[in-house]
């Protein structure tokens, strides 16, 4: 584990040398040298979950989700590829058809993680048949709402509410295609569990599940962040690590 | 006792019946969330399912959110939520037993019950649906009746079991060779016919040195039976040499359909199996060993007490094991609640933790990470009473069987189309021709060999031989004749994996149940070229994307049958342009149902269909 600090150990990603440090996974050491790699279930403000795969990479040649393989020295590693960037289109287009996404009328439209990187990665189409599953909403909360249907299960808002608001007001449930989240209330709503606001899981949705109410399209379609520039050149939302 | 419960409905009498129940359960379990598993599903057994109020319950006497509770219960297919029925009938619903008519019988229990499949009846009585491979393909069709067993079903049978729910005779009351589960162990090898008297391994392991009952396994070239053939030998040797307090762990969460071999080594060879866990714990240097079996055996689990009580009596478990000081083990039984996907060592470890049954990232490898982040050491049923064998009669008597990158013997489960449907011991290298001929099996399609996630192999191949260098196997060798539909296997297959994948990565979530429609596309006659081509991409997708190994192999049964067997794919490609999955005339079905109508003023004209 401990590293030799005069030289700081690096690798190659797509032929630019990436510096790291011990202990840093590949997408984190990318992240603090200002590379993108596509990514929805990251965040580098949390332990790495490795569930979404969209950062998947070829690293010497065997692919591996970014966010959790560790970096190591010397490490020949590959993501911005088309056969990459394909599949990751392939994985985003699932994503889509899995939940009910209308980005025309979400309030999230432009601030979504989901959509910027779908049009990061050219997706033009869902390409495969939606499911259409049946996902009511939770508006029982006086500030906040919750919309099911735009969930991808990247498990964020469990891992803040857990990890850093010591609550536990979410987790999934179910198995397979009907893995869903859940509240932790026997009502199932979320106006009955201790979530507030000012919690750390309010703000880590990468989609639009978890929103204020009253405050919808404060900011004109048009304006927000990944109308400005796409997702790849934006800065991560939260505090980078590094 | 549901019903009687809620007519005393204030809720603190309710709290208390839930309370009356859980505590000697909780107490049991040392009130760890550990054990959450375990304590959901032996609470179930007193009520019927999860009510409510256990939750707030369990929530409380054991500090986690009700929302983990319900994330974990939600997670396996036997733990309810909601109430099920007094008698909850899954039908096993492998393709071995539907080629044995499981459909026909459960439609006839269905409209003998008044019940419609996947529901439960209005009365409260019965619920009747399908549940994966219940590891009883050589006695099908099978059932389980509030997880219970029940072979050999014939209309007759369902009739009689009709009448027992309809007069509401409690499960023990119910006619005791519905329940007699048979070993049909057909051929045997050094395995199953070498007499181990308990102890006499345990005892050769102690004469020698820790160190050299490790060599004896390493010169045995011992690898592991769940079918990824991992060396046991290195597998043991990276586990004793990690850091921490170690663990033994076996999987018996034999879910791979058309695989039961190891029901019938707990049922009748119980003793190798924990001699070799103890051999292991001896060379790793554990204290606690735990059995995970899968949740269709629950019928096993008494038995296995007896015997591991038995071993106690004996002085093999429990403290100064036959008078050596420093030698403490001990066997814990977890029962599994109907996963497949924690037949996966890390998913599995999860499960006995209590939690959700999925795997982890790997590295680190169980070895050094395994149970509560301790070096653990996985492995099959089969793998452990082969090294009780090895530990008695040493590691060159065991590596001069089979072949020589597959040594010793291997379990087969057969089933399907053969007149001798059991358990045959081969050594390595038996080919699959001289497996067909000892089963009596005629006009040979196919044979899945391996279950859904293993290769299918048509008439040309059966020279090949099982071994890791030709046909690793875990031990299913499902058989199929001409007269089967060899698409309908591999639609049966997908459909297992759609089931089965636990949804925590995307490309297995969504993948396998886009497979699954894909399939079902064919099956309705909408399929066309376009389709082989999405399958195609969808197989690269999860080969290189997907978390674990079931996401890796679910597009396998396509492609194998896409290979070896077209024209079952071709008969049903009606067009050659792409068509759409969406059939506005099938769409409309459940109007009809609900009307009541079949006429052909219900239905669209299918001029389309005639281009």
């Amino acid at each position: 584990m401990s590293q030799n600090n005069n030289q700081p150990a690096s690798f190659e990603l797509d032929g630019k040398t990436i510096p790291f440090q011990a202990g840093q996974t590949i997408i984190q050491a990318a992240m603090a040298a200002g590379v993108y790699i596509p990514h929805l279930c990251f965040n580098p403000e949390f332990k790495p979950h490795g569930s979404c795969k969209l950062c998947t990479v070829k690293a010497n040649g065997r692919q591996t989700a970014s966010c959790t393989q560790q970096a190591q020295a010397g490490m020949v590693v590959e993501s911005d590829t088309k056969e990459l960037n394909d599949e990751r289109r392939a994985l985003l287009q699932m994503l889509f058809v899995e939940g009910n996404h209308f980005c025309p009328s979400c309030e999230k439209s432009g601030n979504c993680q989901l959509q910027a990187t779908a049009y990061e990665m050219d997706m033009m189409s869902p390409h495969f048949d939606h499911f259409f599953p049946d996902r009511p909403v939770d508006a029982s909360h006086a500030e906040y709402l919750l919309d099911f249907n735009r969930c991808i299960l990247c498990s964020l808002c469990v891992r803040a509410s857990r990890d850093v608001d010591g609550k536990n007001v979410f987790a999934l449930s179910g198995r397979g295609i009907k893995t869903h989240l859940i509240v932790n209330a026997r009502s199932g709503h979320l106006a009955d569990t201790d979530f507030s606001g000012a919690d750390k899981a309010a703000q880590v949705c990468p989609v639009g599940v978890i929103l204020k109410k009253r405050v919808g399209f404060a900011v004109p379609i048009g304006e927000r962040s990944f109308d400005q520039q796409p997702i790849s050149a934006t800065p991560h939302p939260m505090k980078q690590e590094g | 006792m549901t019903s009687e419960s809620a007519k005393k409905s204030p809720m603190t009498i309710l709290k208390n019946i839930h309370a009356e129940y859980l505590e000697p359960i909780l107490q049991h379990h040392r009130h760890s969330v550990n054990n959450l598993l375990q304590i959901l599903r032996e609470a179930q057994e007193h009520y019927g399912y999860i009510h409510a109020d256990a939750i707030d319950h369990l929530s409380v006497a054991l500090s986690v959110p009700r929302a983990k509770i319900e994330g974990v219960a939600g997670f396996y297919s036997f733990i309810y939520l909601q109430p099920r029925g007094e008698y909850r009938v899954l039908f096993s619903d492998n393709i071995t037993d539907r080629m044995l008519g499981n459909q026909g019988l459960l439609t006839s229990l269905c409209s003998q019950l008044w019940v419609e499949p996947g529901k439960i009846s209005e009365d409260g009585l019965v619920s009747i649906a399908t549940t994966s491979c219940t590891g009883l393909c050589d006695q099908g069709p099978a059932m389980l009746v509030n997880n219970i067993a029940v072979n050999r079903l014939t209309q007759e049978r369902i009739n009689a079991i009709a009448e027992l729910i309809r007069e509401r005779v409690p499960l023990a009351a119910w006619p005791a060779d519905f329940f007699a589960i048979e070993d049909n162990i057909r051929r045997k090898d050094i395995l199953l016919s070498t007499e181990l008297t308990p102890g006499a391994a345990l005892s050769a392991a102690l004469q020698r040195s820790i160190e050299a009952t490790l060599h004896e396994i390493k010169t045995s070239k011992l690898r592991g039976r769940g079918g990824a053939g991992f060396s046991t030998g290195m597998k043991w040797e990276l586990c004793r040499n990690a850091p921490g307090d170690h663990y033994v762990v076996c999987n018996a969460d034999e879910g791979e359909p058309g695989t039961f071999k190891d029901r019938v080594l707990l049922n009748s060879y119980a003793d190798k199996v924990f001699e070799g866990m103890t051999v292991c714990a001896r060379v790793i240097g554990a204290r606690k060993g735990f059995l995970y079996l899968r949740g269709e055996y629950r019928y096993l689990f008494d038995h296995l007490q007896a015997v591991l009580s038995r071993r106690r009596q004996q002085n093999l478990l429990g403290q100064g094991i036959l008078g050596c000081a420093d030698f403490d083990f001990d066997i814990d039984i977890h029962l599994g609640a109907g996963a497949y996907v924690c037949g996966e060592e890390s998913a599995l470890i999860e499960s006995l933790e209590g939690k959700r049954g999925t795997p982890r990232n790997r590295p680190p490898f169980p070895v050094t990470n395994g149970y509560l982040d301790q070096p653990t050491v996985v492995n099959n049923v089969e793998t452990f009473a082969a090294a009780s064998l090895i530990a008695l009669n040493g590691g060159d008597w065991y590596a001069a069987i089979g072949t020589s990158v597959s040594s010793g013997t291997k379990l087969l489960s057969v089933s399907g189309d053969c007149a001798h449907p059991g358990i045959y011991e081969y050594p390595f290298g038996t080919s699959v021709a001289q497996v067909l001929a000892d089963c009596g099996a005629s006009d040979t399609q196919a044979v899945q060999i391996s279950g859904a996630s293993g290769v299918c192999v048509a008439a040309q191949e059966f020279g090949r031989c099982i071994g890791f260098e030709d046909l690793p196997t875990a031990g299913a060798f499902m058989v199929f004749d001409h007269s089967r539909d060899m698409f309908e296997v591999a639609r049966n297959f997908v459909h297992f994996f759609a089931h089965e994948s636990c949804g925590f990565c995307t490309p297995c979530r969504v993948g396998t149940s886009l497979l699954s429609n894909m399939m079902d596309k064919f099956s309705h006659g909408h399929g066309s070229p376009y389709d082989f081509a999405e399958i195609e991409n969808l197989n690269g997708l999860l080969q290189s994307m997907s978390h674990c190994g079931l996401g890796h192999s679910a597009c396998n049964p396509v492609l194998d049958t896409i290979a070896k067997f077209r024209p079952a794919y071709d008969q049903r490609m009606v067009h050659q342009g792409y068509v759409p999955a969406f059939d506005l005339d099938r769409a409309l079905s459940q109007a009809r149902q609900m009307t009541g109508r079949d006429d052909t003023g219900a239905h669209l004209e299918r001029d389309h269909e005639s281009k």
